[in-house]
């Protein structure tokens, strides 16, 4: 916001924000329909070379649908889809230029690992030499060298998740496809390969889409992110665009935990929106530019982690953006707590806080009555 | 006290009786099979190879007794292998043998072309015309089997449906003799048989994850190719299952050739059937069907193996 002439680097970063910049994958008012029901609903949108794109939302909001429309597995009721300047309406699975991972792995099961690589290069029709030399080092790349002679029900579900990226991968795709691509592993292992995806695309240098519905998956990995919900698209921008500026009850509600405020605009002016709330039972000072006509119902959100927490009443007051509740629980989780406060109107609201003190020192603790404060930038105002 | 409570858990009755000769229900279940393939399998069989080592004779029954007294608590057994000695020294009985073989193979591969094609365009259908499809396919046994082997003699006869058509579509000008040629035998059995290739392909090409074909195109392989290096392979265990099905009933099959085959279609079912019934030599036609049975047990065993490989795989 504040630098306003983009530099270079960042250009070079955030694609999406240079004019000249052409995009790799422009989907343009896409609609697919399945009889009656609106699956993926007018969605426009940039994907640009070399992008980690996420299509972010929960079950059934049309991510899949939207992925399949790309690889050509469905055709769109409505609209157009064109990678790198081509129209696909009637390209086949098989001539895109696309590469997909799909969420079932889809391997071959008579076939051997090796096998299921070449697949893809022997229908290219690949020398037989280089295609050794590809399909070992893709092999080691997903650091399954040892496993090339196996069959698929030989692996672990993790071994499996990579030798479905390798086959993906081997063809170098200008645009990979990626289907909930570590929805089958445990925690543990999926937070590692969520690194390890990005590393992995660092170094091809391909474009992804990954569709998934685990937001911290999505904030993790992703240079931007499209949230999804009923088959339309609620908010495209980068991970911290997304969490610090939602722009409706949807996406805030959706990443990350949220307090919501609900009121009414007083004052709404370029440089900030004053709004009236019952449930916080003080006027709400936001300073982003108001863009409500005074009157209108909203909601502010503020983030857990923006209200700071005490028992000692704020020394200046002029009583925004504050409120006073008594503590009900407290959940430590090592680096940070997180209280539940009920507000004197009956609101319960979240807070976390960075454990500074030892625990021991801790002066909050059960029904305390403590103050709630937190800055102008902390709020965003949203409405349905 | 605590010998009534064990005593109310038992059970009464038939289970009771079971469960005091230490028979559990579990066991019962397990036990019954083997019961069954006792009852109508080993003791039906042990019959025919004890009359297969008969010599025969003008009698009635028309073979020697495998046991015979000879004076108080003194018994001989006599057991001869002249019938299948006679059986592997006649040639009728190895060309029979051999020609069976034969005709079961080519009619097998015909169900499996004609099987094939079938069994994929109702995998392919709409799902809620599947089970319609099927039902058409299952619908000639609600016919009698002897009714639909005697109308294809009309069809092929020279004055037959077939004939005619072709001579009134100008294709012949001379009826084709069909009937009573072993193509009348190929085609007979493979429309006889051909649900029992279907049925098992079909299971398998339903069961075949279309995800796999779309990777496959993903991959760059066109829907043709896609077939032959996804779709084929992993219908293999269906084509066995299907070419088993036909291939061992085949292998006996007498009706068929019989009404439709012609005096020249020698199979082994009809040369049993003459030993038996024309000769009236049981202890050869026992030979004969013993021999056959120990034919067919390789064919029988890979039909078991894929079975439970595939029950293994899911
Ligand atoms: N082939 C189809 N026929 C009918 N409905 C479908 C089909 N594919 C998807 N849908 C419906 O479209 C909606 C979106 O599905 P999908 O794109 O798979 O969602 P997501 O991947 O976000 O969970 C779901 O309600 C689903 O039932
Ligand atoms: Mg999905």
């Amino acid at each position: 916001m504040a630098n306003a002439q983009p530099s270079r680097t960042q250009t070079k970063l955030e694609p999406w924000r240079d004019p000249n910049e052409k995009p790799y994958v422009r989907i343009e008012k896409v609609t697919k329909k399945f009889g009656d029901f609106t699956a993926v609903d007018d969605v426009s949108l940039s994907i640009y070379r070399g992008e980690f794109f996420s299509l972010l939302g929960g079950s059934g909001s049309g991510k899949t649908t939207l992925l399949r429309m790309l690889a050509g597995f469905e055709r769109p009721t409505e609209g157009k889809i064109f990678i790198d300047g081509v129209d696909m309406s009637n390209v086949p699975p098989y001539e895109r230029p696309v590469n997909m991972m799909f969420q079932s792995y889809a391997l071959f099961p008579h076939m051997s690992v090796e096998a299921n690589i070449a697949f893809g290069l022997h229908q290219d029709k690949v020398p037989a030499a280089e295609i050794k030399e590809r399909v070992a080092d893709v092999l080691n790349l997903v650091q399954l060298g040892q496993f090339g002679k196996r069959k698929p029900h030989q692996l672990s579900g993790g071994q499996r998740q990579r030798v479905a990226l390798a086959r993906a991968l081997v063809k170098r795709p200008k645009l990979l496809l990626l289907d909930e691509p570590l929805g089958a592993l445990d925690k543990k292992l999926r937070e590692q390969t969520q690194f390890e995806l990005v590393n992995i695309q660092e170094k091809v240098g391909i474009t992804f889409v990954v569709v998934t519905h685990d937001q911290e998956e999505a904030m993790t990995m992703s240079s931007r992110i499209a949230v999804m919900n009923r088959g339309y698209i609620a908010q495209i921008g980068t991970p911290t665009e997304i969490y610090e500026y939602p722009n409706s009850r949807f996406t805030a509600e959706f990443i990350g935990s949220v307090n919501m405020f609900h009121g009414r605009i007083v004052e709404s002016e370029p440089d900030h929106s004053l709004i009236r709330s019952d449930e916080a039972n003080c006027d709400l000072y936001v300073a982003h530019p108001g863009h409500l006509a005074p009157g209108t119902e909203c909601w502010v959100a503020v983030r857990p982690e923006k209200v700071s927490i005490s028992k000692d009443a704020p020394a200046t007051g002029d009583g925004r953006n504050q409120a006073t509740g008594v503590v009900k629980e407290i959940a430590y989780l090592g680096d940070v707590s997180i209280y539940e406060i009920l507000l004197d109107t009956g609101k319960r609201v979240r807070v976390t806080a960075p454990m500074v003190t030892r625990r021991t020192e801790m002066p909050i603790t059960w029904e305390d009555r403590v103050y709630l404060t937190w800055r102008p930038f902390a709020g965003s105002v949203l409405t349905n | 006290m605590a010998e009534t409570v064990q005593s109310e858990m038992r059970h009464t009755g038939f289970l009771g009786l079971l469960q005091r000769v230490g028979l559990s229900g579990r066991a019962l279940v397990m036990l019954l099979p083997y019961g069954w393939l006792l009852l109508f399998f080993l003791i039906p069989f042990l019959i025919v190879l004890k009359i297969a080592l008969a010599e025969s004779q003008m009698a009635i029954p028309p073979f020697t007794p495998l046991i015979e007294t000879v004076e108080e608590l003194k018994y001989q057994i006599t057991v001869t292998f002249y019938n299948f000695h006679y059986m592997l020294t006649d040639d009728l009985y190895v060309v029979a043998y051999l020609n069976s073989l034969k005709i079961a193979f080519i009619s097998t591969i015909c169900c499996l072309l004609v099987g094939y094609p079938v069994a994929y365009a109702i995998a392919k259908a709409d799902p809620k015309w599947r089970a319609p499809l099927l039902m058409l396919i299952i619908l000639p046994f609600w016919t009698s089997f002897l009714i639909r082997v005697y109308a294809w003699i009309g069809i092929l006869s020279n004055n037959g449906v077939l004939n005619n058509v072709l001579i009134w579509l100008g294709i012949i000008d001379q009826p084709l003799q069909i009937l009573y040629t072993p193509v009348a035998t190929y085609i007979g059995i493979t429309y006889s048989y051909l649900p029992f290739m279907i049925l098992p392909l079909y299971s398998t090409l339903e069961k075949l994850d279309n995800t796999l074909l779309e990777a496959a195109a993903d991959l760059g392989c066109p829907p043709w190719k896609a077939f032959l290096s996804i779709t084929l392979p992993l219908s293999i265990p269906g084509m066995i299952a299907g070419s088993m099905l036909v291939f061992i009933p085949a292998m006996g099959e007498f009706v068929i050739p019989e009404l439709l085959g012609g005096p020249d279609t020698l199979m082994i079912g009809r040369t049993l059937w003459t030993e038996f019934f024309n000769n009236r030599d049981w202890p050869l036609a026992s030979a004969v069907a013993v021999a056959l049975l120990l034919f067919l047990v390789v064919p029988i065993m890979i039909f078991q193996n894929v079975q439970s490989r595939q029950g293994e795989q899911q």
